[in-house]
């Protein structure tokens, strides 16, 4: 149990779709202890790129000891990792962070962008009844790998598939329903699903992301406003590195 | 072989400790890092009461080196002398407890409080904090103040104090000579440079702040320099940071004048870097044929 930093062999990449990038990762123990939800944080090779990159974990392989990151190309860092191939070497850090709670209600996953990743371990794992909602903007990508996991819903923005408009729309013309709902995307999409929990008097969780330097709770730069006062800082901040990244969303102003 | 070296009379059992606000209360680390291997653990700025701190992003990466506006967030000093002075007091290690504050008051409060704590070895005064009564300068920008603050806190203090210099002035070896002449007994530098990342594709600032304290790599050679100028202005015990990612890097801040180095932000690149330097130390006293570590500070003239 714990978590560690080591040099991790990148077993294959794929791209797939532009800028999006799969990534499987020889990773030995750590595989056994990762939860759908946890991040990694991967290193850069260049010296004068001093922080890891934060990027969630998209599928655990524990028979193997590999687990698997989609990320989308940003910046320096993930223009690099994009470059590796079968072989080469990245150092890491993991597993971080709280990851979601399984539970067995009828479930909706909701994702959009770079935030579907995580959905897919999760899908993978619980073991309930449930509808997975997708957004995009325009690309697909990740989509036809959740159809064995359950129903799956999409939303794009050009409405070149599913409904078009956002997975609000896309779970109100699809009749999505569900008594739970897990999500990962951006802070607008986040926020309207807080609100739809609310109205419809169900529990939402959602994963936050921010700028991280050291990704294990100690440099509080990732912090978020929490309803209450947090145990650990005192304040109405909680760190997203260690306390989440998936939160409840009632806990968390957003 | 002796790596020891004294601050003020307290004895650390090697000159590597880590830079405030890099390290929480050890606890993080203590998953990566022996504590009890380091010569001293300096706490992360702990106020009067609890501050919320900055909004975000806090942080922002650039070349060799980060920004960054915590704004000192802090659980204040209630639960920090419950928590996490209880946990330091564990390990075979000097605690160095950070003070901030708004205030001489809100800084004294502090001080009184950790007067009674046997755990705490020594304190270290940041005074790069917006002083509020004096329109938000900080109190290190200006000598006066620095002076003023100095003597207010040795006059309260139990254990020895370190001022730690910001290095946003025109001289620092003004600030170190106040700071001496308040009754200092020891000085750290350098706090980070102040500086300021744009996003050009959201068309506004990289953190929330505006501006963030630049750490890291970049910002070596300054700090070198200003722990260069200050031990030959002062004849208090320096402890020099700023970048120092590897025994190298430590030893120049060591020939350089420096008692006793920091490690901040290369915490954040690789975990294991003070426990890194304290072997790369002793590599290199062997290799220099030195037994004595307090034979090379600051040799270098």
């Amino acid at each position: 149990m714990g978590i560690k930093k080591i040099k991790a062999t990148v077993v294959s990449q794929d791209m797939l779709a532009s800028d999006i990038f799969s990534m499987w990762l020889q990773v030995g123990d750590m595989a056994l202890e990762a939860k759908p939800g946890q991040f990694i944080s991967v290193y850069s090779s260049d010296d004068s790129k001093l922080l890891p990159r934060p990027i969630s974990i998209c599928e655990i392989d524990k028979e193997n000891g590999r687990i698997r990151i989609v990320y989308r190309v940003v910046g320096y860092g993930t223009r690099e990792f994009s470059g590796c191939k079968a072989g080469d070497v990245l150092e890491m850090m993991g597993p971080l962070g709280n990851g979601y709670t399984l539970k067995r209600e009828k479930a909706i996953l909701v994702a959009g962008g770079i935030g579907i990743p995580p959905m897919l371990e999760l899908a993978k794992e619980l073991d309930c009844e449930k509808t997975i909602v997708l957004g995009y903007r325009d690309e697909l990508f990740l989509n036809n790998e959740f159809e064995a996991y359950g129903r799956v819903v999409i939303a794009t923005e050009d409405g070149s598939c599913g409904t078009k408009g956002n997975v609000l729309d896309a779970i109100q013309a699809e009749g999505v329903d569900g008594q739970i709902i897990y999500s990962c995307g951006p802070m607008p999409m986040l926020r309207a699903l807080k609100s739809y929990a609310v109205e419809h008097e169900i529990e939402a969780w959602i994963s936050l992301e921010e700028k991280m330097a050291c990704g294990i709770g100690a440099c509080l730069a990732c912090v978020c406003k929490s309803k209450d006062v947090d145990h650990h800082t005192n304040v109405h901040n909680k760190r997203i590195c260690k306390d989440g990244p998936v939160f409840n969303a009632q806990e968390v102003d957003l | 072989m002796n790596t020891k070296v004294k601050l003020a009379g307290v004895e650390l059992k090697n000159p590597v400790m880590v830079a405030s606000g890099t390290f929480g209360s050890g606890a993080e680390y203590s998953d990566f890092v022996d504590l009890n291997r380091l010569g001293a653990v300096v706490t992360k700025g702990v106020a009067n009461v609890p501050w919320p701190g900055n909004p975000t992003p806090r942080i922002a990466e650039t070349a060799s080196g980060m920004l960054n506006a915590i704004g000192l967030q802090n659980p204040g000093i209630d639960l920090f002398t419950k928590r996490d002075l209880p946990f330091l007091e564990q390990f075979d290690t000097k605690v160095i407890v950070n003070v901030c504050g708004h205030s001489t008051e809100e800084y004294l409060e502090v001080v009184e409080r950790l007067a009674d704590e046997p755990t705490v070895d020594m304190l270290e005064i940041n005074i790069s904090c917006p002083n509020v009564k004096e329109g938000g300068i900080a109190f290190g920008q200006d000598p006066k103040a620095v002076e003023a603050i100095t003597k207010a806190v040795k006059a309260k203090a139990k254990q020895p104090i370190i001022m730690k210099l910001s290095p946003n002035v025109t001289d620092i070896t003004v600030m170190a000579k106040a700071a001496e002449a308040g009754g200092a007994d020891c000085l750290s530098l350098i706090n980070t440079l102040t500086g300021m990342k744009i996003d050009i594709e959201r068309q506004t600032f990289a953190i929330a702040n505006k501006t963030g304290g630049l750490s890291g790599p970049a910002v070596k050679p300054v700090a070198v320099r200003m722990v260069y100028q200050v031990a030959n202005a002062v004849k208090i015990p320096i402890i020099g940071m700023g970048g120092i990612c590897n025994a190298a890097d430590a030893m120049e801040f060591i020939l350089a004048g420096a008692t006793a180095v920091s490690i901040g932000t290369a915490n954040f690149t690789n975990p294991f870097t003070t426990v890194e330097v304290i072997d790369g130390i002793e590599d290199y006293m062997r290799r220099h044929h030195v037994d004595d570590i307090n034979q090379l500070i600051g040799i270098v003239k």
